[in-house]
């Protein structure tokens, strides 16, 4: 087989999972499609090891490395949505902007929590 | 071996059956995926994403990595789909079409990953242009061949990998806690993700 044609069609997948990253705004989308930018490095990784006849099979047992660490990222990333879900009743990530930088410098304020009882404590004193 | 293997018998113009399948399982591996990152119903959005690991596991199976091809369907296919559907569900994700599934930067993911896709795809090609996989020998990922590899060579990193299993298990379960059931740990993480931790001290200092 060319070598051509796995290397190719990972390629693609990982473009495909790298817009999928940039454009979508759910977060658990945004993980669907890193997993799908792994399954191309993973492809990569079967089919060079493949061509090469690796004595240890270095990279297929880095795609089962890879698997595993996968599996691992997607329980913790999706505690995490959870989290951020109970906590803000939404898992938009276009909405989670409190570690934001603003241009002019000030503090990215957005649910207004935390300054309003900062000043009505401080203008009785 | 450039033009010697190209005399040899390869070529792109005599394919033989297993570059046919897999162009054939390629183009719809990489349809479903596109579908997955394009569609506006999430919860299909996650079933194309079955048909994509799917694919991707028969590919492994035409590159004879078979042990993989099983892993894949095994862990991607059978657990991570379920989470993710899991994660959609308790996120309270919408069944229909949601109009707001894509940011407002589309466009301009749009043209970085076609750029990214052109460039790399033209790298690939150009160097991997007369390079032959050699499938007919032995089978490369049988699980004989793979467990003994796995269980010789890298056993340091497979019991590295278990404990780094254990760690995202214990961090999952921390995580997922609801805030106000447990005792010290919990409460350490209430303090943490509370909205407005700031007036509590304040008042005291009255």
């Amino acid at each position: 087989m060319h070598l051509a044609y796995p290397a190719v069609l990972a390629v693609l997948l990982f473009c495909t999972g790298l817009y999928g990253v940039l454009a979508r705004r759910n977060a658990i989308l945004v993980l669907m499609s890193v997993e799908l930018m792994l399954n191309a490095v993973n492809l990569n990784l079967v089919a060079f090891d493949v061509w090469l006849r690796d004595t240890l099979h270095a990279g297929q047992a880095l795609t089962l490395f890879t698997i595993a660490i996968a599996a691992a990222e997607i329980g913790i990333g999706l505690a995490i949505v959870l989290l951020v879900y109970r906590n803000r009743g939404s898992s938009d990530i276009d909405r989670l902007r409190d570690l934001a930088e603003r241009p002019d410098g000030t503090d990215a304020t957005d649910h207004g929590a935390q300054p309003q009882p900062d000043t009505q404590a401080e203008a009785p004193a | 071996m450039t033009l010697a293997a190209t005399a040899a018998g390869h070529g792109f113009l005599s394919p033989t059956g297993v570059e046919i399948a897999f162009l054939l399982v390629g183009i719809a591996t990489l349809g479903a995926a596109v579908v997955t990152v394009t569609t506006r119903q999430l919860v299909h959005a996650a079933l194309w994403l079955v048909v994509t690991l799917g694919g991707v596991a028969v590919e492994y199976l035409l590159l004879t990595a078979e042990f993989i091809a099983w892993v894949q369907v095994l862990i991607y296919v059978g657990s991570v789909v379920v989470l993710l559907l899991f994660g959609l569900m308790l996120t309270k994700a919408p069944i229909g079409r949601s109009p707001d599934a894509d940011s407002g930067n589309r466009w301009a993911a749009l043209i970085v990953a076609v750029a990214a896709a052109g460039a790399l795809v033209w790298v690939v090609v150009d160097a991997f242009r007369a390079t032959w996989i050699d499938l007919d020998g032995a089978v490369q990922g049988s699980t004989q061949s793979s467990g003994r590899t796995l269980f010789q060579y890298w056993v340091l990193p497979f019991e590295a990998l278990s404990v780094l299993l254990l760690a995202a298990l214990v961090g999952a379960i921390v995580l997922s806690r609801r805030a106000g059931e447990g005792k010290a740990p919990v409460a350490g993480l209430r303090n943490v993700f509370r909205t407005s931790p700031a007036p509590a001290p304040r008042e005291d200092q009255r």
